[in-house]
């Protein structure tokens, strides 16, 4: 490992230098000019909206994309990065937006592979605990990846990383699968890590965390460098302004009467089927027409489960268990449950909520294959088209056309595409799960009022979200899934952030016991 | 050091030029071979590939020849798309050839225009009872399909064999192993006198097209499309991914099923212990050269045809083993799967200063240099 040499010399020195640098793909311009110190310690944030050329250039400090022209300056000495490995060899570690795990194998198994010198698995299990413990990221090293939550496989993917003590971090959006409280934890250990004299790339679209954590911020907008702004002297409002060019729409929630129950979950108790699933426990749920319910939690408590049950994808043997529409739907499949009604936006983009390999159109077809998509079971091409490009310009997908493939998109672009195809297609119930991962905040706006929209039509929506600040935005009532247990839905009005966040921890003891529509909570 | 790097998006000109470097590749190996055996390579693919063609009864057979082919590589193709390993098209084709020669004996004085139509619908029935013991067991116990597909082959063999050694001998045929020949209305007719090409072959153009619109226009084809790209998207938009294989299944034993009758039906004209040299297992290659595509599926099968006959040829004026057959059609296949690579990757440019960081570059040196 490099480390800087003499210590009041090398301070002035950054450790990371961009000049002028520039990447062209066929289609766009990912960046343009871009100039970028990071020094040694600071903690720096990199702010943009999807497609704002973030990723681009992150993949460039980490070798994976080379650049047209500029310089890489490393503690002050040009260099030139030419592969992943050559980034980690100056110091470089990564975590990923998408991660590049192998699900078949256990936790230590990844971390060996990913690891420059494939350590024995054995070995590694107790470095894993140590780490993951020191920096509050909790995974059992033996715990095989397929059976894990996005989340929790982030945390293998952060811990990875910090097993390479790098000299530059960076990480694209760690904080999204993270509880307040666990946030705050990994903003410490940042810090520590920090202090250690490690610098942090840190991308997020979150800006009252950027704002607590950060020392300076760039802004990238259309491929160059909006601004460089110290966070703390900003307000949310003047970040995004820089951010998105305008100032921030933002969504209201008019209080207004809810319906009758569209989507009913009653005493539902499942032992899960993959071998480190979460079992759901005697979950009862009910969503009305013109209402959002909102399920709040950390991934990996029973959400994918659950969402499983609902979509269909896990038909259950008691039909009562689920109602839709007041239909006894718990047997019923995907096909069957969408002619009813109901749409469904998945956790995972690529390869469930998205074919990769296929284009938008295509994508399109995926879900939206009635009528008029489809006419005596064969596809109408001009019809799939026309909606692929509704979706595109109605949520600002950003793509060549509804030709390009699903899997050239960027995970925020892909996301505003599969929640765009939902909402679009006439939800009487719309469950909708992480609804704005990965997404910026100008589009995660859009999509916000895109559900409160559809509230206000009658549709029943179901939120399930790691997003606290999310939940309370949009939803009109709010549980809390931990362990498998989902808490009485309350009055978002009724409860705060604090609360909320210590019900996630699976302490429901200050639940309100009474009806929350009408009672007001304990 | 690998000297591959991933592309950016799979190539779609290099998934359509793999089977032409494939093709070009083969021929060099072959020629190489040629050497070896003592021909000269110009001469011996003149006998291989020209000959065959040159006479009007040539052509007849190259198209005879490529109809079981076309009809089980269509059928082969739309189960490959589905992510279906249907391995055991040569088994499928075997109970057809079976069931339309029980027919075909059941009625040996016949002359009704009901025969035949009969006899492609018992073999249709045959093949695609035979392909659903894999589909069963696939939906019902997770079965591996390659396994169970590709050992029915060799019963569906077995019990061909038993039939013409036992119960469907010709009593006259002194003793060989075959049955009575069968009577003309229970043969497809010629297209043309004097070549032995017979009404099977439109049959399979009508395949290519309807498996071309089904895959191209059809929701169904849409469908089955996405279970085998992405099972967990197939599944989130409520595709039954069981429906999927019993129809990847059903529809691959159909064709193939009716391939068999157009061999007994047609050059065959009887039961023997073998129907077919093998061609459902080359339909497998003729899927994947085709790319999975009806219109390509049909060109490969042409291709797969003359190597067959060029084999025969080739036996006959130069005195070359048989195995030649099977060596092109090896070579083939597995210069396309190796071409099949730069589909996702495509060659490292070589770079002339392995850079990775000024201070770095001694000790980078001897593995970056490596590449």
């Amino acid at each position: 490992m490099t480390e800087p040499a003499g210590s009041d010399a090398a301070r002035a020195i950054a450790r990371l230098e961009l000049t002028g640098i520039s990447k062209s793909y066929p289609s766009v311009v990912a960046n343009s000019g871009i100039s970028l110190r990071v020094m040694p310690g600071e903690i720096h944030a990199m702010l943009g909206e999807n497609g704002a050329g973030k990723s681009t250039l992150m993949k460039i400090i980490y070798g994976v994309v080379r650049p047209d022209a500029g310089a890489i300056q490393w503690n002050g000495r040009e260099v030139e990065i030419t592969s992943p490995s050559a980034a980690r060899r100056l110091g470089i570690g990564m975590v990923f937006q998408h991660f590049s795990l192998f699900e078949t194998l256990t936790v230590a198994q990844n971390i060996a592979l990913a690891l420059d010198d494939s350590p024995d698995p054995g070995s590694l299990a107790p470095r894993i605990r140590e780490v993951s413990g020191q920096y509050g990221l909790p995974i059992d090293p033996d715990r095989l990846v397929h059976s894990m939550s996005v989340g929790e496989r982030q945390r293998v993917e952060i811990v990875r990383c910090l097993l390479q003590e790098p000299r530059l971090l960076i990480m694209d959006e760690p904080s999204s699968v993270l509880t307040p409280q666990a946030v705050e934890k990994l903003f410490e250990s940042l810090r520590r890590l920090a202090a250690q004299g490690c610098s942090i790339l840190y991308i997020s679209h979150k800006l009252d965390e950027i704002q607590a954590l950060c020392d300076r911020a760039t802004v990238l907008r259309a491929g160059r460098v909006a601004g460089t702004a110290n966070p703390r002297e900003e307000t949310a409002r003047t970040l995004a302004r820089m951010m998105i060019g305008r100032d921030l729409p933002t969504c209201r929630l008019t209080p207004r009467e809810a319906g009758e129950i569209r989507l009913a979950v009653r005493d539902l108790s499942l032992p899960s089927s993959e071998p480190f699933g979460t079992d759901l426990k005697n979950v009862h749920l009910s969503v009305r027409a013109g209402e959002i319910v909102g399920i709040a939690g950390i991934s990996g408590n029973g959400q994918a489960e659950l969402l499983r049950v609902l979509s269909g994808e896990d038909p259950l043997a008691d039909a009562g268990a689920v109602q839709l529409l007041g239909r006894a739907a718990g047997r019923m499949g995907p096909a069957q449950r969408r002619a009813l009604g109901m749409r469904f936006v998945p956790e995972d983009r690529l390869g469930r909520g998205a074919v990769p390999e296929m284009s938008l159109a295509a994508n399109a077809l995926l879900t939206g294959y009635g009528e008029p998509l489809t006419h005596r079971g064969l596809i109408q091409f001009a019809q799939v088209r026309d909606f692929a490009r509704r979706i595109i310009e109605r949520f600002g997908v950003k793509a060549a056309g509804e030709q390009s493939l699903a899997g050239s998109l960027s995970g925020g672009n892909l996301q505003k595409f599969i929640v765009g195809r939902e909402t679009l297609l006439q939800p009487k119930v719309l469950v909708v799960a992480q609804p704005t991962w990965g997404v910026d905040v100008g589009a995660a706006a859009l999509i916000h009022q895109a559900l409160v929209d559809l509230r206000d039509e009658g549709v029943a929506v179901l939120v399930v979200s790691e997003e606290l600040e999310e939940l309370f935005l949009i939803c009109d009532r709010l549980a809390v899934l931990a362990g498998g247990r989902l808490s009485r839905a309350v009055r978002t009005s009724d409860t705060a952030v604090d609360e909320v966040g210590i019900w996630m921890s699976g302490n429901f003891a200050t639940v309100p016991e009474a009806d929350p529509v009408h009672a007001q909570g304990a | 050091m690998s000297i591959l790097e991933p592309r950016a998006e799979p190539s779609r000109r290099m998934v359509l030029a793999a089977p032409l470097i494939a093709a070009v590749a083969m021929l060099l190996t072959g020629s190489l071979v040629f050497l070896a055996l003592g021909q000269a390579p110009l001469h011996a693919f003149a006998v291989f590939f020209l000959e065959p063609l040159s006479t009007a009864y040539g052509v007849g057979e190259l198209f005879l020849k490529a109809t079981p082919l076309i009809l089980c590589g269509v059928g082969l193709a739309l189960a490959f798309r589905a992510n279906v390993q249907n391995i055991g098209a040569d088994g499928q084709l075997t109970m057809g050839a079976i069931a339309a020669g029980c027919v075909a004996l059941a009625f040996p004085r016949e002359h009704a225009f009901w025969l035949l139509p009969l006899m492609l619908l018992a073999g249709a029935l045959a093949g695609m009872a035979w392909a659903a013991i894999p589909a069963f067991l696939r939906t019902r116990f997770h079965t591996n399909e390659i396994l169970v597909s590709l050992m029915l082959v060799y019963v569906a063999y077995l019990l061909l064999s038993y039939l013409v050694h036992g119960p469907l001998r010709d009593p006259e045929g002194f003793n060989f192993p075959q049955s009575q020949m069968f009577a003309p209305a229970a043969l497809l007719p010629l297209l043309v006198d004097g070549l032995r090409v017979n009404l099977a072959f439109p049959l399979s153009l009508v395949a290519v097209i309807a498996s071309w619109f089904f895959c191209q226009r059809s929701l169904a084809g849409f469908r089955m499309q996405v279970s085998g790209m992405a099972p967990a998207a197939a599944t989130y938009a409520g595709f039954s991914e069981k429906g999927n294989v019993w129809l990847a299944f059903l529809a691959s034993g159909a064709l193939a099923g009716i391939a068999g009758v157009g061999e007994v039906a047609g050059p065959i004209g009887q039961l023997q212990p073998t129907v077919s040299p093998g061609y459902g297992f080359a339909a497998i290659i003729v899927a994947y050269v085709g790319r999975l595509h009806p219109l390509g599926v049909l060109l490969a099968s042409l291709l797969m045809s003359l190597l067959y006959l060029g084999g025969e040829t080739a036996q006959i004026n130069l005195q070359l083993p048989s195995a030649i057959t099977g060596l092109f059609q090896g070579l083939l296949l597995f210069y396309l799967l190796a071409a099949d690579v730069f589909i996702r990757y495509r060659l490292k440019p070589r770079r002339a200063v392995p850079v990775t960081a000024t201070e770095n570059a001694q000790a980078a040196a001897p593995q970056g240099s490596g590449a």
